[in-house]
């Protein structure tokens, strides 16, 4: 890390406009799987796990607003939380593409939610060392919330990976369909890189490290197999989503944009 | 939306004025477990005098998406204008994360009697109603986001548990 921008000194302007989009990438992971987790609500296999997923997509909601607000003052233009999560295009969403795979079935959402709390955990707890205070202070808090739904996945993965034959050909099913999604969280680009230059983000490869060696274990004591990397790069981080994202949005922000304003 | 600390010229509260506050802040319910106050729930991180007499409590979220939050403040600060305090606001502050081991020993106590089970180590975990140590994690989330489900293998009475955070 050479430089030491902090939010009191004052960063040039390509370093402040990638820290707005570093937060919005953090912001907009936890505001999508939110969502997509939302969509269980009254539709879980049992009313233990209707509760987990709902109260993990509420945490995520959660992390999602406090950093939205923050990417709002950060850029200055006056965008609040609302207007960055309702009135933006599918092309200025900068979440990983795992976020935004459709539910499928209880294997499919374990799954992709494993994969993901394993990679927040890791960049959360990176984070609490940002440079950045203010998001620090996020990331400390949310960490707290993630090692709970980490604890929550990984006892589901597994329980069902070393279940009977069917839920164990389901999860290996699910496993081998999302990995490819999760290079883009352990890889750098441009941004990251200029952040982890910054202060700002944590460096990379330490992460990229721990986040494989807890999937393996679990992976280990799941009986599952991970699967062989995959040769596509997807780049929901930088704009490029999968089929999948407008639909999501179409539905998320219908009633905001279509009665702009309104309240209750 | 958040309430972000903007005014430096507010510094910590004299000890009378601030023991005022606090009597006060020990009426104010946590709207989803009534029986413990914001004091109980250690939520309430500091009190500060700014000009003109304002007050200013700085508030901890137990969890980030935690519904209450925004009542808890808005409760916090309608109590203090009630009570005299007529220039009183609120702010949330992030740093360091709330924990569970902030509840007071007299939050604990009514949590109990509330028939909520504490939150502390699990080895001591009994059943809220008959003290019974054997009991069974029925779901470990619950019907708000700070608890999780339990029930007791004596009584067979299910019970929520503060969870630990």
């Amino acid at each position: 890390m050479s430089a030491t921008a902090t939010a009191s000194a004052a960063p040039d302007a390509a370093v402040a406009a990638a820290r707005v989009r570093y937060v919005l990438r953090l912001a907009d992971a936890s505001l999508v799987l939110a969502q997509r987790l939302g969509e269980w609500i009254g539709h879980a296999p049992a009313l233990e796990e209707d509760l987990g997923l709902a109260n993990t997509a509420l945490d995520l909601m959660g992390q999602a607003r406090l950093l939205l607000g923050y990417a709002g003052e950060l850029e200055g233009q006056g965008r609040d939380e609302d207007a960055l999560a309702f009135l933006r295009e599918e092309h200025e969403f900068l979440n990983p593409t795992l976020v935004e795979q459709p539910n499928g079935d209880f294997a499919h959402t374990i799954v992709r939610q494993f994969l993901f709390d394993a990679w927040q955990h890791e960049l959360y707890t990176g984070l609490t060392s940002s440079s950045d205070e203010r998001l620090a202070a996020i990331a400390a808090k949310a960490l707290k919330e993630t090692r709970y739904h980490l604890s929550y996945s990984s006892g589901w993965v597994v329980r069902l990976g070393d279940g009977t034959e069917e839920s164990h050909a389901r999860m290996q099913g699910a496993l081998d369909a999302l990995w490819p999604y999760t290079s883009e969280l352990v890889e750098t680009d441009e941004l990251d890189r200029k952040m982890i230059a910054a202060g700002v983000a944590p460096p990379m490869e330490p992460m990229a490290a721990a986040w494989s060696a807890r999937i393996d274990a679990v992976l280990r004591d799941a009986t599952l197999a991970r699967p062989a990397a995959a040769i596509y790069r997807w780049s929901g981080k930088q704009g490029r989503h999968s089929e999948h994202l407008g639909y999501l949005l179409a539905d998320m922000q219908h009633l905001a944009r279509t009665y702009p304003g309104a309240t209750w | 939306m958040t309430a972000i600390r903007e005014h430096p010229t507010y510094v910590a509260a004299p000890a009378p004025i601030e023991a005022r506050v606090r009597a006060v802040l020990a009426g104010v319910p946590d709207p989803e477990i009534p029986v413990l106050s914001v004091l109980d729930l250690g939520i309430v991180r500091a009190v500060e005098l700014g000009p003109d007499g304002a007050v200013r409590v700085a508030v901890s979220p137990t969890y980030s998406g935690c519904p209450a939050t925004a009542v808890i403040r808005s409760d916090i600060v309608q109590a203090l204008r009630q009570a005299g305090f007529e220039k009183a606001s609120a702010y949330d502050q992030l740093a360091p994360p709330w924990s569970s081991d902030w509840i007071s020993a007299e939050g604990h106590r009514k949590l109990r009697e509330y028939g909520i089970a504490p939150p502390g180590v699990d080895r001591e975990l009994a059943c809220p109603r008959c003290g019974s140590k054997s009991t069974r994690r029925l779901s470990e989330f619950g019907s708000t986001p700070c608890k999780a489900l339990y029930r007791c293998e004596s009584c067979l009475e299910p019970f929520d548990r503060f969870k630990c955070h």
